[in-house]
């Protein structure tokens, strides 16, 4: 096993491109980042350390304050983590959820499969950021309920992806040999289905990180995400806007780094797919 | 020489790897046809006879390039044409026949609008005329009513009918050369000789050249002037078709000639220990498909197998062989009647049998490339039966694996890999390790050798046999194909539209005098002998016998 794993790390960095490898860089320092952002940080995330709004980068502050006279730097590493933990997670649930129903509704078939496939696209019909704003307007935003709300609209679109694959799994015969061995749904899901699955489904999860990012940002913006005093990059942004007035760069940092992210996993998941996809003859050429 | 259709000289083709490492497909391979006269090109998956057919286009699969030599068209080398010219010759000068004519059409166009694409986009004929022309074609290719079958979509027409469709579309435009791979591959025997016989007659009727490209050597003497014998990409042996069936000079020529499915001289009786109580008795099963049960498969059918004992079923596709496999290992709930188990009756559906039950009753399909998943290693594959039946923990699987392993006849260290990391011999052997993994009474193996090459498929066979003498298992054995069945059953069941049409000991069914329908199955299977197909069409006509579903 762990040689498998040693050759395919090697045969991955064979492959790399130029882009891949940049995205992956960038990818990597915005992780470590977030891991480390207690020790990178120079201030705490709340201290106020000038009086005047918007003073311009230098004297310690290497972005210059926000809107409070807070060190915008130390921010942006607490809203950067604050961010990247809440997306994952949202990611994770959607897919926990997504990817078991999708595989159960493949196997089961028919009227399981019809009944939850139709209840996802009456959810499918609601615009997404609507749907999080009358949940979220009811129940208070807090960061639980943030989660819990966009893992579940996001959910519905995992478990399209996860049962279209399931579906042309399931009908292959190795399938079929399991099932006249008497397997369960479970070794079936697990063991059957996911590992054949797992290609699609890696690229989707990028995909899915990148949407709840852009989700929890554009709702903090709105009001409705994240509360002060807490952080993340989407309420950074909206904090900082009377900057610009100002003359200063402050809201652009943290949309900079939105999109470094956003557009990195993107390309990162294109690469992934076409290295995995042999079979494109263009690539052969 | 100039006046050959077409002469290919010291072509060598390469296969390139993602990082640029070029591995030889296709070594020095040299031919030449004369007009009107047909090529075969002969060996097993991986010979490269594909590759060199498509050569002939100037054409390559992605992955693929052309280390070397030339391949002469009326004088001028093909491999040197730009894109716009080769694509002037491809369906004019010479055409192609693929081996799936039901996965060459599309399905939402009528049949005329795709024969007749080639002169209309070319601007060679007018519509009508085309389409007049392919008319006359379906007239010589014996299809029923010419006039009007250009205008069903291909859904609408059998298989052995599409590819005769397929061959007149490539005759539109009259080729000087006809190339044809594996045309008659994937059609039962009883519609194979039909085809065969239409693609003769064209050959002879148009004085078109052809290159046939096969692995049933049976099948290729009877169409083909001269054979060209591959083996991994080089020539192994070439000459007219007369001296390579009867004095072939190389080793490998005579293997293929002694794997070639012809019907043996004599079908010997095996001396079977299997009397007694059956082991498994179907009995009355009525089974098929559609909700409203409108598409019976099985009708009343009913077979036992005894103990260490093998049952022969064969049939043409759609006779219901297959079906009757599913039902008896559950996959599938019979309508009516019942399946006995050493006497106890067996739960119709999978969910109700218990696991002793389970395991008793294997099955082993046709195609070992998906039966097999390709995530998982040869010991998670064959691990999981040892777990599932028999609890076992990780050092007994790990020893038991390396057992099965060497019981068909594999490395134990073959057990690290993964399935695309094998042929499709060895494939098809773990394929039936893992069936034997449960230590089962009974294996019922669907087609298991249909899509091996005949070398690799006669292996197995020899496997199956020692197999049986040492672990006493009983084998319900599937297959359109009779020579196989011949060599191997103890008894034998012939389907016919879901029935069983006769049974009985093999010797006794497969010996003349013959129930009709036996007698056409028996009859279909090609000779190694020239001019056979004359005989057998010459008897067809005399007694008036006509294939099923044709």
């Amino acid at each position: 096993m762990v040689e498998r794993i040693a050759i395919a790390l090697r045969e991955a960095r064979r492959d790399l491109t130029p882009t891949a490898a940049v995205c992956l860089v960038i990818i990597s320092l915005v992780l470590l980042a977030a891991i480390l952002a207690p020790f990178l940080a120079p201030y705490r995330e709340g201290e106020i350390l000038t009086t005047g709004s918007f003073v311009s980068p230098g004297d310690g502050l290497l972005l210059g304050s926000d809107y409070l006279g807070r060190d915008l730097f130390s921010r942006l590493f607490y809203g950067l983590r604050l961010t990247v933990v809440v997306s994952f997670m949202i990611a994770f649930l959607a897919f926990l959820v997504g990817c078991s129903l999708g595989f159960l509704a493949a196997v089961l078939g028919g009227r399981f499969d019809m009944l939850i496939s139709r209840l996802v696209d009456a959810l499918i019909a609601f615009p997404a950021i609507m749907l999080a704003l009358i949940v979220l307007t009811a129940l208070g935003p807090s960061i639980p309920v943030l989660v819990v709300t966009i893992a579940f609209i996001d959910s519905t679109r995992v478990f399209r992806v996860a049962r279209a694959l399931g579906v042309d799994i399931v009908v292959q015969d190795y399938i079929e040999a399991a099932t006249v061995r008497g397997e369960r749904f479970g070794w079936l899901m697990w063991h059957e289905i996911l590992p054949n699955a797992l290609v699609p489904l890696a690229a989707e999860f990028g995909i899915r990180f990148t949407y709840a990012i852009l989700f929890i940002s554009a709702l903090s913006f709105l009001g409705l995400g994240v509360q002060p005093p807490q952080a993340d990059l989407g309420v950074l942004i909206r904090e900082n806007m009377q900057g610009l007035l100002y003359g200063t760069f402050s809201p652009l940092y943290p949309a900079l780094c939105i999109a470094a992210i956003t557009v990195s996993i993107n390309l990162l998941v294109d690469w992934y797919l076409r290295r995995n996809d042999a079979a494109s003859p263009e690539d052969l050429q | 020489m100039t006046s050959n259709v077409i002469d290919v000289r010291n072509l060598s083709v390469d296969a390139i790897a993602k990082r640029g490492e070029r591995t030889p497909i296709v070594q020095d391979v040299s031919f030449s046809v004369a007009p009107g006269r047909v090529v075969a090109l002969i060996g097993e998956s991986g010979s490269g006879k594909t590759t060199i057919s498509l050569a002939c286009l100037g054409y390559t699969r992605p992955g693929c390039a052309f280390r070397g030599g030339e391949i002469l068209l009326d004088g001028s080398d093909v491999l040197q044409f730009d894109l716009a010219r080769r694509q002037q010759i491809r369906g004019v000068d010479i055409s192609y026949v693929a081996q799936s004519a039901a996965a060459s059409f599309n399905s939402s166009l009528s049949i005329n609008h795709q024969v007749t694409e080639i002169p209309l986009i070319r601007n060679l004929m007018s519509r009508d005329d085309a389409t007049r022309k392919a008319a006359a074609l379906y007239g010589e290719l014996d299809l029923p009513s010419p006039e009007t079958i250009g205008r069903r979509y291909p859904h609408q027409v059998s298989g052995g009918q599409l590819q005769r469709l397929m061959a007149a579309m490539a005759m539109m435009c009259s080729p000087k050369l006809l190339i044809l791979d594996e045309p008659t591959t994937a059609l039962d025997v009883t519609t194979q000789i039909e085809v065969l016989q239409a693609f003769k007659n064209l050959v002879r009727e148009n004085q078109t050249s052809a290159i046939y490209v096969s692995h049933d050597l049976a099948v290729v003497a009877q169409i083909a002037d001269e054979i060209l014998v591959l083996k991994d990409g080089r020539m192994v042996e070439y000459g007219s078709t007369e001296t390579i069936i009867t004095v072939p000079r190389q080793d490998y020529t005579r293997q293929l000639i002694a794997a070639a499915h012809v019907m043996p001289a004599e079908v010997k009786q095996r001396a079977s220990s299997g009397d007694g109580a059956p082991l498994l008795s179907v009995s009355g099963v009525t089974a098929g498909y559609g909700r409203q049960r409108e598409v019976p498969a099985l009708r009343d059918v009913s077979l036992d197998v005894r103990v260490a004992e093998t049952v022969g079923v064969i049939g043409e596709s759609g006779s219901g062989k297959s079906t009757l496999g599913r039902v008896i290992s559950g996959l599938m709930t019979p309508w009516k009647g019942e399946t006995l188990l050493r006497g106890e009756p067996l739960a119709a559906s999978l969910k109700q049998r218990t696991r002793d039950e389970l395991r008793d009753v294997q099955i082993v399909f046709q195609m070992a490339d998906v039966a097999l998943n390709p995530r998982h290693t040869v010991a998670k594959i064959l691990g999981r039966p040892l777990a599932f039946y028999f609890g076992a923990d990780r050092k007994a699987i790990e020893s038991r694996v390396g057992e099965l392993l060497e019981l068909v006849g594999l490395d134990p260290a073959f057990a690290r890999r993964l399935p695309r990391e094998l042929s499709g011999g060895q494939k098809q052997r773990v394929n039936l390790a893992r069936a034997l993994a449960a230590d089962p009474q009974l294996i019922i193996c669907d087609e298991i050798t249909s899509a091996l090459d005949t070398v690799v498929a006669e292996a197995i066979l020899d496997l199956l046999v020692s197999l049986q003498d040492r672990l006493n298992v009983a084998y319900i054995f599937i297959s359109h194909d009779i020579s196989t069945i011949a060599r191997i059953a103890d008894r034998v069941a012939v389907m016919r539209d879901g029935e069983i049409v006769e049974s009985g000991p093999t010797a006794e069914v497969l010996r003349p005098p013959h129930h009709d329908y036996t007698d056409l199955l028996v009859r279909s299977v090609p000779d190694l002998k020239v001019g056979w197909l004359e005989t057998v069409m010459e008897h067809r006509r005399r007694t008036g016998q006509q294939a099923a579903g044709n």
